[in-house]
């Protein structure tokens, strides 16, 4: 059997547990109140154009973002709006929020509510551009970066790929596989206007070779759409990283500190090409996304289509309710994800999965010391020293971390995760990068 | 045999000298080139700083600020927080200066969400830094102004003068070890800490919070939180107190510490310390309203 392609420096294989995969997407009722946080991106928070009072329909736009890097917000749900106000988001903080009492379910015109495939599309690149910012597309695979900047190449640059990440390396979490398997056609197209607009010929979709049922369906998919190929790849966590799955695929390597442009790739999510898709050829804007609710005690795991700004207390009910021992409840990916202080919190763009943990599952290890195995710096896929840049930051020895590039660590757990000490290094590095990110902002 | 033998030592003897006296005619003249005049005044002001080291003047350590204070021949400006206007007194005295009054300073704590008075709703479970806990959420008793509780100031602190309560979860600040070096203060990912002047007889009246939040959702989260009603601020006479952001601060310049405010603030968010206590009514517990 031939070797499937992977990155090559470091990695975990953390047990999968993706419970809710044979889970069809069910679509949840609008719920009673929608908070909808003015920041589900990176970059600037939008700012609201509409007011206390107002009726809104679906769809329609209620927040602009006016920096470069900001994104349009659109209510999710009609009815009228009681208040902007802080509401406790994803963060942890309160935050600026419209508040929606919601009142039917009535959608702005123009919106084409269909199921149908439109596959022809006669907009130009540049068009395409502007629809996707119009309509509020932004990565969902997390990261939550405005869609429209990733499409606008700087100038003296050329994309020669689009990668399409269907890897969803995150243990648990099924919400991507589900796009796949049942968007299909929908993420073709939506690939297709992502490739018009950056104009490059050649697009790739990585999938994970333990979604073997995706991989079938988008590989028959592909052979209708030229430029579109799908590409299996070997289970290893963090694939879905951008700059491991470059390195996976066409084998090129992201330098430090820049992005995947710099060596002619542009990597988007399924779930981005599907919203893509929804926004160009349907006129509908980024208002409900795909979020697994899963955990070993949850009575039915499952993956539901919601509005944006429906409360995850409203999935886990859905989800057959909260389990009495639920010691955590995490926004994301078990690895990566964050665990959240509040139910009430607002579904936002980025939220991927909710997942329940128990008592016995959500504790962490007694701290003890290193016993110098070296196992950290084995998987770090950055090729970084984990356990020196955790020792360095607690110690507040700023220049000697940034010498040894934490600002290259994306955070994404495996040294944690690996660790037989059970050293909360991951913790450590997080507090080094924020201070020596300001301290490098303060050098200006 | 013999002459052979002197004649090779005297050869040594001559030669090394020779060197000698050359090496030392070029190390004079390198030393006259390269001289630095320092001014023997630095080391003796050195000498009566305490010695700590610990950069609350805002300098890198003793020897740098009495570098500063010869090199500026002068001592207003400088302030050694720990030494205070004793060793300030000493230096001037001993330069022949006139010696300028320094205030002296003292950490407050402005949050008083105890345990029991903000009580948790979740339980954090991660690394015990505040400056870790400051990045994932707003805190145990969801206040995202008020005091985490992990005690990265009580680390910070060189001088022993604070401990952490394990009952309210809360760090106190011992008055008496306090030298105002402001080590806490930048360690404070919040900002709570701050630099009050000491006062008369060591008394003090602050507002003993900093949630800008408005009154409803403080109270929410924290019995003894300032919900900006303003009462404090028409309370008094002398207009030591503003109110912004729904928060309100006493400037302490101002302040007369004439005990008025305290009695008003409906959520006991007015701290008063080391006064004697109030005749009248006996001392009210903490939030009762």
């Amino acid at each position: 059997m031939q070797q499937l392609k992977t990155f090559v420096m470091g990695g975990v294989h953390p047990p999968e547990n993706k419970l809710a995969e044979k889970g069809a997407i069910q679509r949840l009722d609008p719920p009673k109140m929608a908070a909808i946080p003015l920041s589900q991106h990176l970059g600037v928070p939008a700012v609201p154009v509409v007011k206390r009072g107002d009726q809104v329909l679906c769809g329609q736009l209620i927040a602009k973002g006016e920096a470069f890097i900001s994104a349009n917000i659109h209510a999710s749900v009609s009815g009228k709006v009681t208040k902007i106000d802080t509401v406790t988001d994803t963060s942890g903080y309160r935050r600026k929020s419209i508040i929606i009492q919601v009142e039917g379910d009535e959608w702005l015109e123009g919106i084409d509510r269909d199921q149908g495939l439109v596959r022809e599309c006669s907009l130009d690149a540049r068009e395409i551009t502007k629809k996707i910012q119009e309509m509020g597309v932004v990565g969902m695979g997390g990261a939550t970066f405005p869609s429209h900047v990733k499409m606008m190449v700087p100038k003296g640059k050329a994309a020669e790929y689009l990668i399409i990440n269907g890897v969803e390396c995150e243990p648990c979490l099924t919400a991507d596989h589900r796009v796949m398997l049942e968007k299909g056609e929908e993420l073709m197209v939506g690939i297709g206007l992502q490739m018009k607009a950056l104009g490059v010929e050649k697009a790739i979709i990585g999938v994970e070779n333990n979604k073997p049922d995706a991989l079938a369906h988008l590989a028959k998919l592909a052979a209708d759409y030229p430029g579109i190929s799908v590409q299996a790849l070997q289970v290893k966590y963090p694939q879905g990283a951008e700059k491991q799955l470059i390195k996976a695929l066409v084998n090129r390597e992201v330098p430090s500190g820049k992005l995947p442009i710099e060596v002619g790739c542009v990597v988007h999510n399924v779930g981005t090409a599907v919203a893509v898709y929804e926004a160009v050829q349907k006129n509908k804007p980024l208002i409900e996304r795909v979020v697994t609710v899963s955990g070993s005690s949850v009575k039915n795991p499952a993956n539901f289509m919601v509005r944006i700004g429906t409360p995850v207390s409203q999935l886990i009910e859905a989800a057959g309710g909260l389990p009495e021992d639920t010691a955590k409840v995490v926004n994301g990916g078990p690895m990566m994800g964050k665990a959240l202080n509040d139910l009430e919190v607002p579904v936002s763009k980025g939220t991927s999965g909710i997942l329940v943990f128990t008592g016995a599952e959500s504790i962490r290890p007694p701290e003890q010391n290193c016993i110098r195995c070296a196992r950290c710096l084995t998987i770090c896929p950055m090729g970084l020293e984990p356990y020196l840049l955790a020792a360095l930051a607690d110690k507040k020895r700023l220049e000697e971390c940034e010498d040894e590039r934490i600002m290259d660590c994306m955070e994404c757990g495996s040294c944690l995760y690996i660790c037989p000490s059970g050293k909360p290094l991951l913790d450590h590095i997080r507090v080094g990068k924020n201070r020596v990110g300001k301290m490098i902002r303060e050098r200006g | 045999m013999n002459e052979l033998l002197n004649e090779i030592t005297l050869f040594s003897v001559v030669s090394l000298g020779a060197i000698g006296g050359v090496a030392a005619i070029v190390l004079f003249l390198v030393a006259q080139k390269f001289k630095v005049i320092e001014d023997p005044r630095i080391d003796q002001v050195e000498e009566l700083l305490p010695g700590a080291n610990c950069g609350g003047c805002g300098l890198a350590g003793c020897r740098a600020l009495a570098e500063a204070i010869v090199k500026a021949e002068k001592l207003e400006g400088f302030n050694c927080p720990p030494g205070g206007s004793d060793v300030m007194q000493d230096i001037a005295k001993a330069m022949g200066w006139e010696a300028g009054e320094s205030t002296p300073m003292i950490a407050v704590l402005r949050c008083s969400g105890s345990r029991e008075l903000a009580p948790p709703k979740v339980r954090y479970n991660s690394l015990m830094t505040c400056a870790f806990a400051h990045t994932l959420y707003a805190g145990e008793g969801g206040c995202p102004h008020g005091c985490l509780g992990c005690g990265d100031c009580v680390t910070a602190c060189t001088f022993d003068a604070m401990y952490m309560d394990q009952q309210t979860g809360l760090p106190v600040i011992l008055d008496d070890k306090c030298v105002a070096c402001e080590a806490c203060v930048k360690e404070c990912p919040r900002n709570i800490i701050e630099m009050r002047k000491k006062g008369k007889k060591d008394r003090r009246i602050f507002v003993s919070c900093i949630n800008k939040e408005k009154g409803g959702v403080a109270r929410k989260n924290c019995k003894v939180a300032c919900i900006g009603c303003g009462k404090c601020v028409k309370e008094c006479k002398f207009d030591a107190i503003t109110l912004q952001d729904n928060l309100a601060y006493i400037d302490y310049d101002k302040c007369t510490l004439c005990r008025k405010c305290p009695p008003v603030c409906p959520t006991n968010a007015i701290h008063e310390l080391n006064f004697p206590v109030r005749k009248k009514k006996a001392e009210e517990a903490p939030a009762t309203t």
